[in-house]
């Protein structure tokens, strides 16, 4: 108690000043008389009966000394001292402080960026309760890999559901999607929403905002329709109306009863999901059974104290009764796999993300070797400061005290600049990379300010300690002394900068060759031929649904329409239309049957990707024709047993015929599945960006099969600018059907450049940092010559003055400069050789030794280093000799 | 954190807070030649050691001080006891006196023989 009270006392005295030195001294004084007094009255002189009355107060000023350090806390005045003299000569040289702070403030601010967004995608838990029980369950295609996942049959996820025992629950979800016809004003527009078991809902153990969750009753073919809202979607276009509960929605022409409403927080799996409608009213009853039509994700809750692996064995195993049960009679898969969930969702991200982080972290390394060669510069400097401070008694400790005082100092304030940094970083990386997931929960918490806290101290301790002691050590007297004549004065602690210049540019290497490997890699993916044109080509979605649409005829009258308006609009060179394009995804495969060839093994399936095209898709997109021809105008409504493949379908399944005449057998208009003549083969287009080709074949779109031609993308080539075209054929829709929306109005180079996001962020920023850890490595280059320079000025000028030649004098001092460079490329060329492995699964198509990439990064280093010294080389080389001789 | 000052320091707080509550406020010089006088001059006290203690027992609160008039009508600084201060002295009193009285017995002449 007495302990705690007195630490009170002190640190308040410490803060409230030295106010009452007064008081002592006067208290002193007061003893003093007093004993003085006494001593007089015993008989002394005046003078004598002072002495003694000193000499009993032993000793003044060790008195008052003893008093002050017991009556403050005298650590807590020391660093008020040195902070206030740190401030002081940070202030002194603005110039110097402003760019050490700047660096720093890069360093950490772009840590704490990256730290941010890995902590809240990563690493935070999902909001759920219990989220380590959940899963992601996946079937596996084939036993002997483990990563050919996929996701589920419906009816395989019924047969776990009823068997399996590890789970508390299991829902199973897929994307799907509405028309909303414009109503109040509104405008109509396409919703994309999910449909899934009753229990997903339940499984996560969430509860809605308002309403109910879905019911068993819900979740059944005949259920009236209902449907739950997203939070988001309720606020927009029903500007949270609770009186909505209860009512009707018209969503692809059908009227939906309104459950429940989503909390404002619920995400999952993506916020673009506006609604939610119960999965067995979506789905055909007959793919409802099915074990061979993959296509739900499926969530599962373990029990409580359920082993996971045990689990997914379980499932797996029952999966396998599944399988060989079919006995290889349709694509069944062999067993089941299961992941967290949470990795699941992020998956994607782990890897860029850690290169970024490995980037950066390179990054605040290299500012704190920066920080650390400007203190240490200054340290040189203020040698005979240090000398004359520890001559008079200084203790070695409270000179590195001081100097890490400052470069703490620095480091705090850099932090602060650096947090600001971070707060538009983060935002800015949130907002730009569309296919972070979790980006909506990333922001800058205390977690993250812990974190800066703790690489500002880190990094502070790292910059200032290594000058501390350079600056502190030694004999005094030769500090004293130096100077008079100082020729190469401090060498050691040049080598010192030398030596940390040389780890500077080693890791600005490995950052640049890191970075011209990312970006090689993305210029690679760009410049992928998507085997179509993707110049002035405008794509947008539609989808025909709802009884407006449940006829072909209809179908086929609306595309026809639309083509023939959009083809007369001035501009439009070519239009067409298709399910997908080019670069935007698998989209589905079906199985297919050569009736030709003899009768497969009934374990043996082959899939080709399925696409929809009208008589003048492949034109448009100019897409090449290798053998016989397109669709023609002919092949519509019941007319259309034609089907055009790709190369690769022909040179995995026709390798040594003529494919043309023969047929695929395809179960796409009826369960029981047709016979289609190939009419055609065209050259091989990626349906994903960096993905090999697969097989893939196009039916006619012009059946107007409702479902399989309801899906359709209209293609518009121009000559020019063609988004300009946008409005225009949005009011040529809007003509044809006020009711229907559209979507997705994009360019085919937006496509393409939204399938290349990942790679291209990483590769744009590990480049930027990899820029600015070049520059700070040639701003060090160029402080640590200038330096040196400026040391040997009387060196130099002795030499020229015994008739050194002015080029002589450049080069010297050039090849002074460039060692450290030269060492430090070695070095990290030698690291990159060893590490750039680790990203080998993030390239594409370059390899983790490419040599364009480390022939680049060694020329670009060299001419920057030899920039950053020439200056000062020069200058040294400019030298007047009388002049420097002189200024001695 | 114990070396020998600051056990001095102890005993010599436990006889500054013993002066002060028989004496009442006391000044600085008035306890230490109180202090000499009760130790029958075999303690010579300078107040470069007698001032560390007082500031100690202020900081801890079981003294506060107040500036007066002394008996020779000199300024100076006066020294009280709190009750704080008088309760800590109690225990330390008891404490001590436990202490030694168990140093005692290993000094004595054994008893059981």
């Amino acid at each position: 108690m007495g302990k705690i009270r007195r630490l009170w006392t002190r640190c308040r005295t410490t803060i409230g000043g030295h106010g009452s030195d007064q008081d002592f001294a006067d208290e002193l004084e007061s003893i003093l008389q007093m004993h003085t007094d006494d001593n007089l009255r015993a008989g002394m002189t005046p003078e004598e009966a002072r002495r003694q009355a000193l000499i009993r107060l032993g000793g003044v000023e060790q008195v008052r000394q003893a008093v002050r350090d017991r009556r403050g806390l005298p650590p807590l005045e020391g660093l008020g001292r040195d902070l206030r003299y740190a401030a002081r000569i940070l202030l002194r040289t603005p110039g110097f402080t402003v760019v050490a702070i700047l660096v720093m403030a890069i360093g950490i601010g772009a840590s704490v960026s990256l730290f941010t967004v890995i902590h809240s995608v990563l690493l935070s838990p999902l909001p759920f309760p219990h989220q380590d029980r959940l899963v992601a369950i996946y079937s596996q295609d084939d036993l002997s890999k483990p990563d050919s996942g996929n996701i589920v049959a419906p009816g395989d996820f019924y047969d776990w559901q009823n068997v399996s025992h590890g789970y508390e629950q299991m829902a199973i979800w897929r994307w799907t999607g509405f028309n909303m016809s414009a109503s109040d004003g509104q405008l109509p527009e396409f919703l994309n929403a999910g449909t899934c078991s009753w229990n997903l809902f339940s499984a996560l153990e969430i509860s809605p905002a308002l309403g109910r969750s879905f019911t068993p009753a819900d979740d059944n073919a005949g259920a009236a329709r209902t449907v739950m809202l997203s939070w988001r979607f309720f606020e927009r276009r029903f500007n949270h109306n609770p009186a909505l509960l209860g009512n009707t929605v018209r969503l692809n022409g059908q009227l939906y009863t309104v459950i429940g409403v989503l909390p404002d927080w619920f995400r999952y799996p993506n916020p673009k999901i506006q609604l939610w409608v119960p999965w067995q009213v979506e789905i055909p009853r007959e793919t409802q059974r099915s074990h061979y039509d993959h296509i739900g994700y499926v969530l599962g809750r373990l029990r409580a104290g359920v082993n996971a692996t045990a689990a997914i064995q379980e499932l797996s195993a029952v999966q396998h009764q599944i399988y060989l049960r079919f006995n290889g009679t349709g694509p069944v898969e062999q067993g089941a796999i299961a992941r967290a969930l949470l990795e699941d969702i992020v998956g994607e991200v782990k890897r860029p993300l850690y290169v970024l982080l490995a980037a950066v972290v390179c990054l605040l390394f290299i500012a704190c070797l920066n920080l650390s060669n400007l203190l240490v510069a200054r340290s040189a400097a203020r040698r005979r400061e240090m000398a004359i401070r520890t001559a008079l008694g200084s203790s070695r400790l409270s000179l590195v005290r001081q100097q890490l005082t400052e470069s703490l100092l620095i480091c705090l304030s850099g932090a602060t600049v650096g947090l600001l940094f971070a707060t538009a970083g983060t935002r800015w990386l949130t907002t730009h990379w569309e296919e972070l997931p979790r980006a909506y929960g990333v922001h800058l918490d205390s977690m993250a300010l812990a974190f800066a806290l703790g690489i500002t101290l880190l990094a502070g301790v790292l910059a200032g300690l290594l000058p501390a002691f350079s600056a502190s050590g030694g004999a005094v007297l030769s500090a004293l002394q130096e100077n008079s004549r100082g020729i190469g004065g401090s060498a050691s602690r040049t080598s010192l900068r030398k030596a940390l210049l040389t780890g500077e540019v080693a890791l600005t290497v490995v950052l640049l060759v890191a970075a011209g490997l990312l970006f090689r890699s993305f210029l690679r993916l760009r410049g992928v031929n998507l085997g179509c044109t993707t110049k002035n080509v405008l794509t947008m979605n539609y989808f025909l649904r709802g009884d407006k649409y449940s006829k072909p005829e209809q179908i086929v009258n609306f595309d026809t329409q639309l083509l023939e308006k959009v083809r007369h609009l001035p501009g439009v060179q070519a239009a067409g239309l298709t399910n997908v394009v080019p670069g935007d995804g698998y989209y589905g495969d079906h199985e297919f049957w050569i009736p030709e060839h003899p009768a497969q093994p009934p374990e043996e399936h082959h899939f080709a990707a399925y696409r929809t095209a009208d008589p003048d898709y492949f034109s448009a997109l100019k897409i090449l024709l290798i053998r016989g021809r397109f669709f023609s105008e002919n092949e519509r409504l019941g007319h259309d047993k034609y089907v055009i493949v790709n190369q690769e379908l022909v040179h995995q399944f026709f390798p040594a015929e003529d494919p043309i005449g023969k047929h695929l057998r395809v179960e796409w208009r009826t369960p029981q599945g047709e016979n289609y003549e190939i009419i055609g083969v065209l050259g091989n287009t990626s349906y994903q960006i960096g993905r090999p080709a697969r097989p893939m074949m196009w039916f006619p779109i012009l059946a107007g099969i409702p479902g399989n031609s309801a899906d359709s993308v209209l293609v518009v080539r121009s000559a020019k600018d063609v988004m300009s075209l946008a409005t225009p054929i949005q009011k040529v829709i809007a003509s044809l059907d006020p009711d229907l929306p559209v979507k997705n109005i994009l360019t085919m180079e937006q496509i393409v450049g939204e399938s290349t996001t990942n790679s291209s962020f990483t590769a744009t920023l590990v480049l930027s940092f990899a820029g600015l850890s070049l520059l700070l490595a040639a701003v060090g280059l160029y402080g640590v010559l200038s330096y040196l320079v400026t040391q040997r000025t009387p060196e130099i000028g002795i030499r020229m003055a015994l008739g050194a030649e002015r080029e002589r004098v450049l080069s010297l001092m050039l090849l002074d400069g460039m060692r450290p460079a030269l060492v430090g490329l070695a070095l990290g060329m030698a690291t990159s050789v060893a590490i750039t492995r680790l990203i080998r699964s993030v390239l594409y198509g370059t390899s983790p030794l490419d040599a364009t990439v480390f022939v680049s990064v060694i020329v670009t280093l060299l001419l920057s280093s030899t920039a950053a010294c020439l200056v000062p080389a020069w200058r040294a080389s400019r030298i007047d000799p009388m002049h420097a001789l002189r200024s001695e | 954190m114990a070396d020998k000052s600051e056990i001095w320091l102890g005993t010599l707080s436990l006889m500054v807070l013993q002066t002060l509550a028989t004496m009442g406020p006391q000044h600085g010089y008035g306890l230490a030649k109180r202090i000499e006088q009760i130790s029958g001059d075999r303690l010579s006290l300078n107040y470069g050691t007698l001032y560390p203690a007082l500031l100690k027992l202020e900081q801890e609160g079981a003294i506060t001080s107040e500036w007066g008039v002394s008996d020779n009508n000199r300024r100076a600084k006066f020294y009280k006891l709190t009750r704080a201060g008088r309760k800590h002295l109690e225990r330390q009193t008891r404490e001590w006196q436990e202490t030694t009285a168990i140093v005692d017995r290993f000094f004595s002449p054994s008893e059981e023989g």
